[in-house]
């Protein structure tokens, strides 16, 4: 029953969705109020729809109404609550209806907002959003369908269908299968739902790009509408992202955040083309230059969504994320075909118009350096497009399977993301219009001089690799200039105000949030690569066969075996615990326990290291083997990642500054003639 | 004579030696797993990528088709292999599709080449339009220079008119 | 102002607009194809039952050649499979009893093409099993990849014609089930 108001509910938002896309089209051509508002409303009704689709499902899943074959696959009787109600998203169906609900809640809180001075948007924003809602709506009632049951047929054919097929007989299974191991962790309960949240938001900023072009108001209305939506869909992107690479590093014990997947370069992707385009839309604002450029950028980053949705969905790229895929192939591939086409096509037949005034004073003005930015953004991207497509390119043409992995991405990028670091320190403190080697030079070389104690320091501590210390230096650079720039700031600010230093810190973040938080973020992005050098550069590993009481060593640290445990546990897994001291230059300075669990439903294995943390470094112990006897020997690895934990708190900052730049404004208008004041004191100064 | 026996015993005895000694290298090469440590494997490993799941590299996978090739690689390093060896071992048994990165020849020369060529270009288009757009600002502010107008004129008198429609 | 851009573009600019458009389209419509086969690849299954087989030569762990063209006439089963794999054990004495069957009548052949695994214990498996029909390495998963197998163990059975007449997916239950396909071929 539960099942079938669920189902009903979905395909009542299939028929409004299109009626609102009919009504809007409709209303926009006919010029009538009537027609769009009737959209509206429609884009408004579907929310509550799909709310009502999640709760049922969600009922089914917590109740564990095993004949409904979704909730089979992915709940157990012997899971927790919560990972019952997060099983929403454990696997394909449940994911694309929380895809579509999250999809509908972001676009009817952009169409509640006031249309008064962008009337002629709302019917193509309406239109944009539901015909994505409409997709994703059939994709689950035609082909993934979560509430369908399965049916017995003649005593052995099982089917899968919504509608008991003639002579059939409800099939109850006794207990699901449960939710893949894999997908059993805090970070990952977290981690689709965020990215979910950060791609589906990417739509409203296309939305609007698509309105702009098709009604010709190409102005920077688009732009200064969607920053916000823009920068909370780059938020979650980025929270999303981070959450990923924390799961693994806790669960996929193989002592890296990273690993070049596909399934994490397509949520890579539509994240570079995200932050060129929060890049670039500063010199749209301030210089009215590069419309097209920006239109490009943000249709590209939805594109982008949608084909990695495809790629990790339709079992085009074989992958180890990829936990749900199924036939949902052909009807992707033509909605790519569709988005790709249509989009294009608006786009060059507004060419022409899009094409503004550009002048360029300097080749070292802010507006230069950003448009660097975007070609090294671009350059990672066409790095790890091409290192995904590459293995389907030469499979069609020369039969043969490669793999690509991470040496390649590794190669490739690296000297792209140092030049993003060394722009990272120039680019704030060069001027729009006009900079010059002077100006510049005059800016730079305090923060400089300053800088060049990272890599110094470094030295002194006996690192001697060239690349080592470069990277230590644009780190340096990078949060010196930060500090330099928003610290001058802040100190002008206590003293022209006398306030106190926290609250000139403060009032700044608040008056020009964008600015600052960018600022903020900067210096997450610079501790981050700390830990990233660390990683990369300086790991190292060893394995052995110890028995209790021996050691295995690892340069300073060496740990000793103590012991072993092996029990099963009430939800269904046999664990295997060892307990291992850990000791640095001899003396003791922590216990780990790293442990194998082995899941018994779906016969995996999976392996949590013991982890020892510190800001200097990790050390990260695997347990790769053993017998069950305690006092016989167990095979160890152990990872050494020096700095590793600056990877996770500069991530901490960069989403900090991310929302200190998101963080909604209480009047968007008053804002912009305090930041037009703002921005005529700098140029004067 | 006795020199002669006892030269003759000599080069029996340094023969005996030989092929005692050798027999011995033989015999710890055959039987040596213990002095190949996981290190070296993994050091391999690490740069091969397991041939039956998809993207996980030979040293972290867990499962026992993974372990059997961790075996052979340490069963290939007792027998003296080098890594290229091994690694060209594993091509031909299983493919190129064990390599971490596909190797620059014929087809797959073009994953190193793209990226690179791309970049290059996407450098040049921007240099370009850099370019045009300082040289249009100079335009703009020597607009007395008739030698760059000139040419442009029927243009100018369209733009003119367009502008004027607005 | 807004046109002085493309002032200092001219007519030569509409020229490369346009081969722009035509770069831009046709790489749209290359990627598009390009996914749209790599789709299709994804959605084809295994061969089948009806299609010619790609003709393959199965060096065998005795060192020992054998082409399949060099087989028509024969009724042919391909079994692929793997040490790793422990389905595969389950049909590995069945698949020896059935070709115990058909070995002196020269009619039939089994050719056993183990994927991907390592030649020790590929050794090890077939003394466990007393396997003696020819079993050899999938040398860069060639074979494998032609038959587009998705696991282990699969087995086709091909006339005499070398027409795929039968695909088995998992292990076989019993070698009387093996014997009556393979008989059913047999007869003319």
């Amino acid at each position: 029953m539960i099942a079938n108001i669920g189902y009903g509910a979905l395909c009542i938002t299939l028929v409004i969705a299109v009626y609102g896309i009919v009504a809007a089209i409709y209303g926009s051509q006919r010029k009538s109020p009537y027609w769009v508002d009737s959209a509206r409303n429609a884009m408004l009704l579907t929310f509550p729809l799909l709310t009502l689709s999640v709760i049922a499902l969600e009922i089914l899943l917590v109740n564990g109404n095993y004949e409904l074959d979704y909730v089979a696959s992915v709940t157990s009787k012997s899971m927790p609550l919560y990972l019952k109600i997060t099983a929403l998203w454990g696997g394909q169906a449940g994911s694309l209806v929380f895809w579509t609900w999250v999809m509908s809640a972001f676009a009817s809180a952009v169409t509640l907002r006031n249309w008064e001075r962008d009337r002629e948007f709302l019917p193509w924003v309406i239109v944009v959003a539901l015909v994505t809602l409409t997709f994703f709506l059939g994709l689950i009632i035609f082909v993934e369908n979560p509430f369908a049951r399965v049916w017995v047929f003649g005593g052995s054919v099982i089917v899968k269908s919504m509608f008991p097929p003639a002579g059939a007989a409800l099939f109850f299974q006794e207990d699901g299968r449960g939710l893949n191991p894999l997908l059993r962790h805090p970070g990952m309960i977290i981690h689709p739902p965020m990215l979910y949240i950060g791609f589906v938001a990417f739509v409203i900023p296309y939305a609007f790009a698509i309105a702009a072009l098709i009604t010709g108001r190409t102005d920077d209305r688009w732009i200064r509408i969607t920053r916000r939506w823009t920068l909370v869909a780059w938020l979650f992107l980025s929270l999303g992202l981070l959450l990923g690479g924390r799961w693994a590093y806790d669960v996929l014990g193989w002592g890296g955040y990273w690993g070049w997947d596909p399934v994490e370069i397509s949520a890579l992707m539509p994240w570079l083309t995200g932050t060129a385009f929060l890049h670039s839309v500063m010199i749209q604002e301030k210089r009215g230059m590069l419309k097209h450029w920006n239109m490009v950028l943000i249709i590209l980053t939805y594109d982008l969504v949608i084909f990695g949705t495809f790629l990790t969905r339709s079992g085009v790229l074989s992958s180890v994320h990829a936990f749900a895929q199924s036939s949902i192939g052909p009807l992707f591939f033509g909605f790519i075909g569709l988005t790709f086409v249509v989009s294009l096509s608006l786009l060059l037949n507004r060419w022409n118009e899009l094409k503004s005034e550009a002048h360029l004073t300097s080749l070292l003005s802010r507006e230069a350096l950003f448009l660097l930015n975007n070609l090294l953004f671009l350059g990672i991207l066409v790095v790890s497009f091409w290192g995904v497509i590459f293995p389907l390119l030469s499979e069609l043409i020369t039969g043969q399977k490669v793999t690509v992995g991470p040496p390649f991405y590794q190669r490739a990028t690296a000297p792209l993301f140092a030049g993003l670091l060394l722009l990272m320190g120039i680019a704030p403190l060069s001027a729009w219009r006009h900079s010059t080697v002077q100006t510049l030079g005059k800016a730079l070389w305090k923060p400089t001089i300053v800088s060049l104690f990272g890599p110094l320091i470094a030295a002194v501590f006996g690192i001697h690799y060239w690349a080592a210390l470069l990277g230590f230096w644009l780190v340096a650079f990078v949060a010196s200039v930060t500090f330099y720039e928003y610290g001058r700031a802040v100190i002008a600010r206590s003293h022209s105000r006398s306030e106190p230093i926290w609250r000139a810190f403060w009032e700044l973040a608040g008056r020009n949030r964008r600015r600052y938080g960018g600022y903020i973020i900067h210096l997450g992005v610079a501790m981050m690569g700390l830990g990233i050098i660390g990683v990369e550069m300086f790991q190292t590993e060893t394995q052995g066969t110890i028995g209790p009481g021996q050691e295995l060593k690892l340069g300073h640290y060496s740990i000793s075996y103590d012991s072993i445990a092996i029990f099963d546990t009430s939800d269904g897994r046999n664990v295997a615990r060892a307990v291992v001291n850990i000791y640095k230059d001899g003396h003791l300075v922590g216990e780990v326990y790293p442990r194998r669990d082995y899941y018994y439903e779906s016969q995996q294995p999976m392996t949590i290291p013991g982890v020892r943390s510190t800001m200097e470094d990790d050390l990260y112990v695997i347990l790769v083997d053993w017998k069950p006897v305690s006092t016989s020997m167990a095979t160890f690895k152990i990872y050494h990642n020096p700095l590793v934990n600056w990877l996770w708190l500069g991530g901490l900052v960069f989403i900090l500054g991310a929302l200190v730049a998101a963080w909604p404004d209480r009047d968007e208008q008053t804002v912009r003639v305090k930041k037009k004041k703002e921005s005529l004191v700098r140029s004067n100064a | 004579m006795k020199t002669r026996n006892a030269i003759k015993l000599l080069f029996f005895s340094i023969g005996m030696m030989v092929v005692f000694s050798s027999s011995i290298v033989a015999l710890a090469q055959s039987g040596s797993p213990p002095t190949i440590t996981d290190d070296q494997v993994n050091a391999i490993a690490k740069e091969l990528y397991c041939p039956v799941c998809e993207n996980v590299p030979l040293d972290v996978c867990g499962t026992q088709a993974c372990e059997q090739w961790r075996e052979l690689i340490r069963q290939k390093l007792a027998e003296g292999w080098s890594s290229v060896q091994i690694k060209q071992y594993f091509v031909d048994q299983y493919g190129y599709r064990v390599l971490a990165t596909p190797p620059a020849r014929g087809f797959n020369w073009l994953i190193y080449v793209i990226p690179p060529l791309s970049i290059l270009a996407g450098g040049f288009i921007l240099y370009r339009a850099l370019r045009s757009w300082k040289t249009s600002q100079m335009v703009n502010k020597h607009q007395g220079d008739n030698s760059l107008l000139n040419k442009k004129d029927d243009y100018l008198t369209r733009i003119e008119e367009e502008l004027k429609q607005r | 102002m807004e046109n002085r851009k493309s002032e200092s573009h001219t007519s030569f600019s509409k020229k490369k607009t346009i081969w722009g458009r035509i770069f831009v389209w046709g790489a749209l419509i290359i990627f598009l194809i390009l996914l749209a086969l790599g789709l299709l690849r994804t959605q084809k299954g295994p061969v089948g039952v009806g299609d010619k087989t790609p003709n393959f030569t199965l060096t065998t762990f005795d060192g020992e050649q054998i082409s399949l063209s060099s087989l028509k006439g024969k009724v042919v089963l391909i079994n692929f499979w793997a040490s790793w794999c422990t389905p595969c054990e389950q049909e590995a004495a069945e698949l020896e009893m059935a070709w115990q069957s058909y070995q002196g009548s020269g009619k039939v052949i089994f050719l056993g093409v183990d994927y991907v695994d390592t030649e020790p214990e590929a050794q090890a498996y077939l003394q466990k099993y007393n396997i003696s029909y020819p079993n050899g390495p999938d040398l860069g998963t060639r074979i494998s990849q032609a038959f587009r197998i998705r696991g282990v163990p699969e087995t086709y059975i091909l006339d005499q014609n070398g027409i795929i007449q039968f695909v088995q997916i998992g292990p076989f239950r019993s070698s009387s089930q093996i014997q009556s396909v393979i008989d059913s071929f047999l007869q003319p």
